[in-house]
């Protein structure tokens, strides 16, 4: 049995399959944070099921990737039953993707998520009444405290053992009409049979000039494609709005007429939250709080990490030297043993320190819902650019990983802003650079240094996209962008997304930085670093570093954090100012920070962007890594 | 009087009387409660022709200064 959780962007379907997979898709306040989906298999009264989370889609007319995901899915067919999530408190609107799902004919459970929210707002809603109008069951929740989400799973297997179809509901007669005679049509020459969907849901799609069934149809026969265009000929003529308006209009108005016969209005009950945009979109104070709120949120990254590296790095210190004591430093052994420790204590000193606080701290403000907003501030720069506020939103994400940040680049329209999103958010120092620049910059520089770092990085970013913008001139679609209302952060929730991204860390960079140290003490060891050091010799020289750098370079491609584990490896000690001037730093820092993407960055761009654009991307961040590094090396 | 989105103040009130981008535009509006016949509060107006914020049916969108424009209103 397979179940598929479908509904608007931001209604609560991650929440509601985290709540039975365990929190395993990531969650956040901003509409389109779901750009694949999720599968977990639950077991539903002793039978195994499984449950499918799909991207949020506003309508089944699709138009970023995402949403054309979520609809390929439910066509393909092997959809059992359909959970349509809805935000009660934003009924209205949300009917009008409950419509479009009844027309494919599917056995079907409402999931009226965030009904407390909904309470809040004043929204009464007639549970009863609303499941009679559809003929599928209604089942109220609040997913966020799992509430009715056992009665929900339920109730959705009852519905699969008796295949419960709801009803269609009609438009208005002359409407109807046009829609009938179509079907009719297209039933005669079974082309609906093609799609696996009901001729009703097809003669919609056509009237609505759905592009990928109109082209899908195109090619085959052009009677029908006449007829079509006949019949939206009849909707543009009588109606005086072109067919796609009309069908789209008849939604809303039976949404909006369903909405007010189960809904009953009453006084909306305000909290100090609902005033938070007085400041954070406030034309001017928004923007002193955007850069207030990313100060803070800096200093806090850098005294937590601070308070817990030096610490423990003076402890890993001593273990050293202590290890030599019992087995002697010229052997074989004592490589590899103090390889491995070194590779551990990399990653519990230098990159945890800061990772966790970040990430619990950027798990805060998504859950807020503060992100879209940054978007609505930024939108007017973004367009400098040649991009739109939308895009800020992988470019935070960036700043986690670069790899969730590409992905997200999927909710832009464009093929061109993704393309220039994506190049750009590869330069986005992730945190896995951000544990560079806390660790050598911030500690043996200054924290003002670090923030320097940062700020040069948004510049070289700016001018990149006015470069790629310049060579891509094509016009940006423009913003449209739902802002969703704040939610005061769960603090669980918030860990367990921290968590779940942390454990990338712990179960994939970790290993490989135990396995690179170890291979960096075999490679010094039989003296083969050296090899590998003169290759890279023109390099270094240029950016005037040490010569034993050369290797670390190789191991920052696999993951940017082991060039800097690697390097204090390679020079051998963690005391890093003993061996590299501070100018030396900065330069390996900023070239560390730009140079060829990560190994897991590339094999997500060349799914993306293709492989072209990817090796464009590697060549452009390489060449700009060498200049923006020689410039630091003379300048700093 | 029969304006663009862009050009309603904050604070006031709009009735959408049509939408004149493509497919695209209109869908995405339509989707996020912007129809013809809607009637929108204009709430924020960004700095730098930023982008304008709506509220429709309770629920609050931005849109991009050029997406505004091609909202066509009528002025209550």
């Amino acid at each position: 049995m397979k179940i598929a959780l479908m509904g608007q962007p931001n209604s609560g379907k991650s929440t509601i399959f985290n709540h039975v997979a365990g929190y395993k898709a990531v969650t956040s306040n901003f509409p389109g944070k779901t750009v694949k989906y999720e599968l977990t298999k639950l077991n539903l009264l002793g039978r195994t099921a499984e449950l499918v989370d799909l991207p949020g889609t506003y309508s089944l007319t699709s138009f970023d990737l995402a949403e054309l995901e979520a609809r390929k899915y439910l066509l393909k067919g092997n959809v059992d039953i359909v959970i349509n999530v809805i935000d009660a408190s934003l009924l209205s609107r949300s009917l009008e993707l409950t419509l479009q799902l009844l027309e494919l004919k599917l056995p079907m459970v409402i999931c009226l998520n965030m009904i407390d929210e909904a309470e809040r707002k004043g929204i009464k809603i007639d549970i009863e009444k609303l499941s009679k109008i559809f003929g599928v069951p209604v089942v109220p929740a609040v997913a966020i405290k799992g509430k009715g989400i056992k009665e929900l799973f339920s109730t959705a297997h009852k519905v699969e053992e008796k295949k419960k179809i709801g009803k269609t509901i009609n438009f208005s007669k002359d409407v109807e009409d046009v829609v009938t005679k179509l079907s009719i049509q297209i039933k005669k020459k079974q082309i609906e049979q093609e799609f696996n969907v009901p001729e009703r849901f097809l003669a919609l799609k056509y009237l609505e000039n759905d592009s990928y069934f109109m082209e899908n149809y195109k090619k085959k026969s052009n009677v029908l494609f006449e007829e079509i265009a006949n019949f939206q000929n009849i909707l543009k003529e009588t109606h005086g709005r072109q067919s796609d308006v009309v069908i789209s209009s008849e939604r809303h108005h039976l949404s909006m007429n369903i909405y007010e016969s189960v809904v009953s209005l009453t006084k909306p009950h305000t909290s100090l939250i609902d005033y938070l945009d007085n400041i954070l979109m406030h034309p001017f104070l928004g923007y002193i709080s955007l850069g207030l709120i990313f100060y803070l949120f800096f200093n806090l990254i850098f005294g937590a990490g601070k308070m817990v590296e030096e610490p423990l790095l003076d402890y890993f210190y001593k273990l050293i030297p202590l290890i030599g004591k019992s087995i002697d430093p010229n052997t074989l052994s004592f490589s590899i043993i103090s390889g491995i420790v070194q590779g551990l204590a990399g990653g519990i000193a230098i990159v945890l320190p800061y990772l966790f606080p970040f990430l619990f701290g950027l798990a805060i403000l998504e859950d807020l819902g503060y992100l879209p907003r940054i978007a609505f501030l930024l939108d007017a720069f973004l367009h400098k650019i040649g991009l739109h506020g939308k895009a800020i939103i992988p470019f935070i994400l960036g700043y986690g990983c670069t790899v969730p940040a590409i992905m997200a680049t999927r909710i832009l329209e464009s093929e061109r802003d993704r393309f220039i999103a994506s190049v750009l958010a590869t330069m986005i120092p992730c945190a896995a650079r951000m544990t560079i620049i806390f660790a050598l910059v911030a500690f043996y520089i200054s924290p003002q240094a670090a923030l320097a770092v940062y700020i040069l990085n948004i510049i070289v970013i700016i001018i990149s996209g006015k470069i790629l913008s310049r060579l891509l001139p094509e016009i940006t679609p423009g913003m449209i962008l739902e802002i969703p209302a704040y939610h005061i952060p769960s603090i669980k929730v918030a860990l367990a997304k921290t968590w779940l991204r942390m454990k990338e860390f712990i179960f994939v960079a970790w290993p490989l930085l135990i396995v690179g140290s170890t291979i960096l003490s075999l490679l010094q060891y039989y003296k083969m670093d050296m090899l590998i050091n003169n290759f890279f010799s023109p390099l270094t020289s240029l950016l005037g570093l040490p010569l034993v750098v050369g290797t670390t370079l190789i191991f920052g491609i696999l993951r940017k954090e082991l060039s800097m584990l690697m390097l204090i490896q390679a020079i051998g000690t963690s005391n890093v100012v003993a061996v590299m001037s501070t100018t030396q730093i900065m330069t390996f820092t900023i070239f560390v920070i730009f140079y060829v993407p990560c190994a897991a960055t590339i094999a997500v761009l060349w799914k993306e962007i293709g492989s072209k654009r990817t090796l464009f991307t590697i060549a452009f961040t390489t060449i700009l890594a060498i200049i923006l590094a020689t410039i630091t090396r003379f300048v700093y | 009087m029969i304006i663009t989105l862009d050009s309603i103040g904050e604070n006031q009130k709009a009735k959408v009387v049509s939408i004149s981008g493509g497919w695209g535009v209109r869908q995405r509006l339509g989707c996020l409660g912007i129809h013809p016949g809607d009637i929108l509060t204009v709430k924020r107006s960004a700095i730098m022709r930023g982008p304008i914020l709506v509220s429709v049916h309770g629920n609050q969108v931005a849109l991009g200064r050029g997406v505004a424009r091609r909202v066509v209103v009528e002025a209550e």
